[in-house]
Order: structure tokens, then sequence, then C-alpha cells
């Protein structure tokens, strides 16, 4: 009997909970269409701390205006600014790929790729050739930069980051060593330096923290004032991409991405402004 | 009528559902096959040079390290979990298993970036302060991943091993043999096809994990010479590279993706081979 | 010298107790030391409100709606596609080689790799179909993953109703629909039920498949076009990037619990299942 009762509660309960799905999908699809005011942004994660902070911000000027950050780094943003999934691709290279030729890029701001260690790593400055060694698996012992005896791990990003191919482009001649690490994001890298007192990565100037200790390249600290000034040469732009000129809500959004408020609040955040 | 109509719905439902399944397995073999024939199943699967930005798409060190970090997994979980399921069904009051049982199968639950948090947190330094390396190795790989299989294969070798009828064990019992003899000699080899079914179905979660992999793992594409070396499975691959990946680039990943249907494929057919033998009686 | 049996079972049983002791003591302090370190950052504010900061303050509610909007998205659309599916593969057609090949297919799919659903779902859905990271776009992905779950679960629930149930019903004069909708299936609820929640359990600890197809956006969606993390996606975000320790293992112990939750019911339900059937 009591089973027959239980039975029928649950009967009554499935039939309430599909109720209140099929009531909960209504409301969204009638949400439905694509919501015309909104922006996603995909790509670079080196920027897209700041993506993040700056629509923030945005929001609070246009609450109509949606705008939401992926990230996946630089190639992912160059392939769905073409695709149309992303509104916004976010690239930090060099020089964009021969795919990205028929995108609208909008420079946003500028970024050093710095050199980072492990707080307890003694060393504090590193030569390009010395780089470059380590990078290529020629250079593996920390001994040689006059440290302990021990091996060095290498950790590099993914092949899609942005900040990966510039490095390796500035650098040049880099067929990086097969025993490398590799990390997803900027933010991971930092974790694994963090977490690894014989490490060595690349990471985005504008996500270095007190857990890491960046390295002067050849005498040459990466700072905001060397990379403004050009002394500093692991820099590169921080591209946002558009399929075609920017319109409406897209181009309100860049300009105020390019305003004196918003480059002071990357400033402010470790990027340096795009001018 | 209300019949006829009722039964073209089902009809119609009943396709869709398997369309949409046939429609992934068909996708991702649509996608990668060609590119396995364009590029030769030799100079994909037996080369270890993996440069996609060059055009070089080996994954011979992908393989390998998928099958050392399964091996490995296997190595930690299958013994552990197989004693673990042989004391706690042989050994132990059936109101301990009462309890135990479905706390471990609780367990299987637990997402796996969990366990891959773990390993980051505890288990890498642990390595690393030890047995040196980067902590991010095939070794942590491994013992994460067994620990992760453990419930599954605990679980269905108590299955396996609580349908062997009691008349074996009495038998054995009453010919003079101890416990432990009749369990091994008898018990065992009677649940010996559950037990192998639980081990391939673990095994088969252990290839197919990604994210705890990825976190533990270190992703060099290497093949691995010691258990301390950094890994990148074929999962991790397809994980790390989906998002830049256009063109021949992603359908190589499909063509990854086709490799591991297959095995996947392999080991379900052996799983089912081993089930069948059971149920038809030994 | 032979070693008596005895002493074998002796050294046996100690070893086999061990190895026990051992696996429990792993798995079971794992989920402690998620639970101690988590527990004390989960407090109602952490619960329901926004993330700051990416992450690094603030609290977990929008990747809690995520976690409960896109799994129940799945069901809705797996649920009716596979009981359909198994009501018409059992009640209206014979059991022969078609069904045998089918059933192998559904098992198969039910083991492949959830990364290459991901890859799938993103391909297809997210790019091809241009659904962007959206709801709807993971939503598609997540129910063709737990599709098989639901299918093998009704069938056993359907199967295991007597024969002489339909029988009654038919020979009262009810039609072949009548008898599925008001016998076999109230009977197969449980079971079916059960199903319903292994996979909700499944969809909540999905990531691969969730990150590249609902993204990563951090908020509360409006639309089915919108982008939403879930917690395992934000638990990975914020664990692999080192935001926030303190906010990782908090999202972590909530995630647990759910999980736990939510095969509780399930184990629950398929107990009441199993003792109705006997």
């Amino acid at each position: 009997m009591a089973m027959e009762m239980t039975a029928g509660y649950i009967e009554t309960a499935i039939k309430r909970g599909l109720q209140a799905i099929v009531a909960a999908l209504i409301a969204f699809t009638s949400g439905c269409g694509r919501p015309k005011a909104s922006i996603t942004m995909a790509g670079s994660t080196a920027f897209e701390p700041f993506a993040v902070a700056l629509s923030k911000e945005y929001k609070k000027i246009r609450p109509d205006v949606r705008i939401t950050v992926q990230g996946g780094g630089s190639s992912l943003g160059i392939m769905t600014a073409m695709y149309g999934i992303a509104q916004i691709g976010m690239a930090d290279l060099v020089k964009l790929p021969q795919e990205a030729v028929g995108l609208t890029a909008t420079v946003v701001a500028r970024d050093g790729i710095a050199m980072v260690v492990n707080v307890a790593n003694p060393v504090t400055d590193i030569t390009e050739a010395q780089v470059r060694d380590i990078f290529n698996g020629k250079l593996t012992n920390w001994r040689e930069l006059g440290w302990e005896d021990h091996s060095i791990t290498v950790v590099s990003r993914e092949a899609g980051s942005g900040t990966r191919s510039s490095f390796e482009k500035l650098i040049g001649g880099i067929v990086l060593v097969k025993s490398a690490l590799v990390q997803d994001s900027n933010g991971s890298i930092r974790e694994t330096v963090i977490n690894d007192k014989y490490s060595i990565s690349y990471l985005s100037h504008g996500l270095i923290n007190q857990e890491v200790r960046s390295l002067s390249l050849d005498g040459c600290e990466c700072t905001a004032e060397n990379i403004i000034g050009g002394k500093y040469k692991l820099s590169r732009p921080v591209f946002l991409l558009t399929k075609g000129e920017p319109a409406g809500i897209v181009k309100d959004f860049i300009d105020y991405m390019l305003s004196h408020e918003s480059q002071e609040i990357i400033h402010k955040k470790g990027l340096l402004p795009a001018k | 009528m209300v019949e006829r109509i009722v039964k073209w719905l089902l009809a119609i439902t009943a396709f869709s559902a398997l369309a949409s399944l046939l429609l992934i397995a068909l996708f991702v073999f649509k996608e990668g096959l060609p590119f396995i024939l364009k590029t030769g199943l030799s100079d994909f699967l037996f080369s270890s040079h993996w440069d996609p930005s060059h055009g070089k798409f080996g994954i011979l060190a992908m393989i390998v390290s998928s099958l050392a970090v399964t091996a490995g997994a296997l190595l930690v979980g299958a013994p552990l979990g197989i004693c673990g399921a042989i004391f706690l069904n042989e050994f132990m009051p059936v109101s301990v298993m009462r309890i135990i049982k479905p706390a471990i199968e609780l367990l299987a639950g637990i997402p796996s970036v969990v366990f891959g948090f773990i390993g980051v947190t505890v288990l890498a330094p642990f390595i690393q302060h030890n047995f040196g390396g980067a902590g991010l190795s095939l070794l942590a790989a491994s013992l994460i991943l067994g620990i992760m299989i453990l419930p599954t294969v605990i679980s269905i070798s108590v299955d396996a091993l609580a349908a062997v009828p009691n008349s074996y064990r009495d038998g054995a019992l009453a010919l003079g043999a101890t416990k432990w003899q009749s369990v091994h000699m008898v018990t065992l080899k009677a649940a010996r096809s559950g037990i192998l079914a639980g081990v391939i179905l673990g095994m088969g979660r252990a290839i197919g994990e990604t994210m705890a992999v990825i976190m533990v793992a270190g992703n060099s594409v290497q093949f691995p010479r010691s258990p301390l070396d950094s890994v990148r499975t074929l999962t991790s691959n397809i994980a790390l590279e989906m998002n830049s990946a256009i063109g021949v680039h992603r359908q190589a990943l499909f063509a990854t993706g086709v490799v591991l249907f297959v095995v996947i494929m392999i080991l379900n057919a052996i799983a089912g081979v081993a089930i069948r033998r059971k149920i038809r009686g030994k | 010298m032979r070693i008596p049996p005895r002493h074998t079972q002796k050294v046996a049983v100690a070893l086999l107790g061990g190895a026990t002791l051992l696996t429990l003591v792993v798995l079971f302090f794992i989920i402690f030391y998620v639970l101690k370190r988590g527990l004390p950052v989960v407090t109602g504010e952490f619960l329901l409100s926004d993330q700051e900061d990416m992450g690094r303050a603030g609290g977990i509610f929008p990747a809690l709606v995520g976690t409960f909007i896109l799994p129940l998205l799945a069901i809705a659309i797996a649920l009716p596609l596979g009981v359909g599916t198994t009501v018409y593969l059992a009640e209206y057609t014979r059991e022969n080689r078609m069904t045998r090949i089918i059933r192998f297919g559904i098992d198969c799919l039910a083991g492949i790799p959830s990364i290459i659903f991901g890859l799938f779902g993103f391909v297809f859905f997210t790019i091809m179909l241009q659904m962007g990271w959206s709801l709807l776009s993971g939503g598609l992905t997540l129910a063709i993953m737990v599709l098989p779950t639901i299918i093998r679960t009704s069938e056993e629930a359907i199967k295991a109703v007597p024969v002489s149930y339909r029988e009654v019903s038919f020979s009262l004069g009810a039609s072949r629909w009548e008898t599925v909708w008001k016998v076999v299936l109230p009977n197969a609820l449980p079971g079916i039920v059960t199903g319903v929640v292994l996979s909700i359990g499944r969809a909540i600890g999905e990531t691969a498949a969730v990150i590249f197809t609902a993204g990563q956006a951090m908020q509360i969606p409006t639309s089915l076009f919108d982008s939403t993390r879930t917690m395992s996606v934000h638990f990975y975000i914020l664990a692999r990037e080192g935001i926030s320790m303190k906010n990782a293992f908090g999202t972590a112990a909530v995630l647990v619990l759910l999980v736990l939750f939510v095969n509780i019911v399930a184990y629950w339900l398929m107990n009441r299942f199993i003792a109705k059937r006997s």
C-alpha cells in the first residue's frame, strides 16, 4: 500500500518537475533568437582578464549590452572572429597571420613577455642566447646560469597561443625541446612556475604577480617604461579583430576600450596602453 | 487510428535518437578518415613527429603515452581493486558490504577535475620532492587514474564474485580447503570473466580521461622513457589543440578521435565476449 | 617444507585486508581533504553572490545556476528521445539481429571519451550550426552524451515489467499504447528516474565537453544562446590558473556534495526499484 502511495508521489513529482522544465524552457526561448545586444569576445588569455574588467565597467554605462569573454588562445580568437562566433576576437601577436587578412584589426593595448622563474631562483638576468638555448634544449642545467646543479624544467604554451608564437618569433630559431611541459593559458603557466622551483617560462607582463620573478633580458628589465620605450625586446600588440569594420554596439564597445578611462584601467592593471 | 499515429511518432523518436547517436560517429569518421587516407596510416600512427605548423601529424608518441598511462592506471587500480573486492565479498560480513559498496560506488561520480586537482596540489609536489623531475608526469597521471578507476573495478568485481553460487564455495570447503584456498582455487576462477569485464571497463575509463590527465601529466609530446617524464595522451592532445586547429590540423584531431573510437569498440567487444561467456555458465 | 594452508590464509587475508584498507583510505581521504578545506568557504553568501575579479573574490551563484540548468536541459532533450526509443524497440518491435546491433552501437557510444563529444559539439554545434558558446550547444552535446544511459536504464526498467501485466491489460481490451502509457511506463518509472538521476550526476561532473560548447562565461544565462559556466568548469579554471585556492576548494566542496547527493538519490531509487520488483 505504502509502495503505491510513494509511487504516486514520485509520479506527481516527475510530472511537476517536467512542467517546471517546460515552463523554464518556454521562458527561455521567448527570449529566443540571438539577443540583439550581446557581444562575445574570445581569444588571447593575456588580454582576457582585462577584457573582463573592461566589460564590467562598460556594463555600468550600457547595462543593456551583454558582453561575454571566453579565453582559448589567440588562434581561437582569429578563428571565431572569422566564423562570426565571436564578434570580437582577441589576439596578442607580433604580426597577424595569413588567415586573419580579411579581418579588421584594432590595437587595444601593448604587452610585454617576461621570462619568469620561481621566487626561490636566485638568477636575475638572462641573455637572449641563453633563452634560445634553454627552449631548444641545448642548455639544460641551472648550473650553467650560476645556480644549483639541477635540470631546468622548461614550460611552454600550447600551439595556438599568441604569447607562444610571439615569443618564438621574437627570440627566433626556437624548436621547442620535446620534454618541455605544456600548459594551456597564461594563468596556468604562472601557476606551474609557482609550484616548480626549477622551472622557467614566458608570461604576459600583464599577468605577473609577486609569486613569480621576472628576469631581465640582456640587462633590460621587463617594465612598462622599457616596453613603451622600445628598449625591452619581447613585446607585441594586442589586437581586437572584427569581421569587417566594427559597427553598432561592437564599435561602441571598441571605442570605449580605446577611451582614456579604459586605457587608464588597463595601465593600472599591468598592461600597456595602445599608444 | 490513434495507435497508428502513436506508433509512427515513436518510430520517428527512435529514429531521431539513433540518428543523433549515429551522427556523432559518422561526423567523426567523415572528418577523420579522409585525413588518414590522405596522410597514410603509417605516417599517422607510426611517426612520432607531431608538428602541425609544418604539416607533420605523427601521433605515435601520444599513442604510446596513452597506453603507458592506461597501463600504469591498471597496475595501480586493478590489483588494489580486485584485492579489495575479494576481501570485501569473501572475508567480510554482508552487513559491512551493504555500507561500503554503495559508499565506494558514490565515489565513482566524483568529477575528474577534483581528482586532477588533488593530483596537482598533493601528488605532483610529492613526486617532485621525493623522486625528482617536474612532478607533472606519467607517474602522477597513472596514480590519479588508478585511483579514479578503483570504484569501477571494485564494484564490478564484487558483483562478479557475489554471482558465484555458494555451492561452489561450500563444495571446496567440504573437501577440506581453507577459505582462502576455496577463494583462489574456485571462486576467483568462476568469477574470472566478470572481473575481467570490470577491469576492461576501468581501462576504457582510463583511456578516455582527459581533464585529470591534462592537469597532472605535463603534456609534452615525447616518448616516456621513465615514469617521471612528462607525457601527452591522445585525449589531452585533442583538448589542447582543439581551439587552434583548422583545416588539416582539425582533421588530424578527428582522426585521433577515430583511433580512440576504434580502440573503445575493440575493448567493448572483448568485454562483451567475456560477459557472455560468464552468462553461458562455467 | 610445505607451508600449512592455515598460514598462507593468514598472510593472504592480511594482504587483502591491507589492500582494501589502503583503497578505502585513499578514496575517502580525497573527499575528506576537499571537504575539510572547502566547506569553511561555503557560506550562504558564497553560494548566492556573483563572482568578482575573475573569481578571486565573491561567490559562485552564476555557476550554480549553470550547473542546474545545463543538465536539466540535456535531460529535457534526452529523456523523451531515450524513453521513446526504448518503448518503440521494446514494445513495438521484436528482438532480432537489428536490435542487437543497435544495442551494441549504443553500448559503444556510452564508452566514447567525453573529449570526443566536446570536439564534435564544438565543431558541429558551436561553429557549423553557428550556435556559438551557448546553453543550446552545451545542452545538445550533453543530451547526446547521456542518451545511451537513458536508453539502457529505461530498457532494463521496461523489460523488468512482468509480461503478465501487459497480458492482463490486453485481455481487458486496452490497446498497445494504452498498455504502455498506463501500465508499463508507470511501473518502469523508478528505473527510468534512476537513469535520469545518474545522467544528471554525470552531466554535473562533465567538464571537457561543456567547456568547449557552453563556454566559460560567468553569468546567469537568460536565453538559450547565452554562454554559461558550470561548477566543474568554474572549478577547473580557478584551480589551473591559481586564481584563488580558497574559492577553488569551496567550489569543489559544493560540487562534491552535489554529486554525492545526486548519486545517493539514484542509489535509493534503484534500491526501491529492486525491492519493488522482488
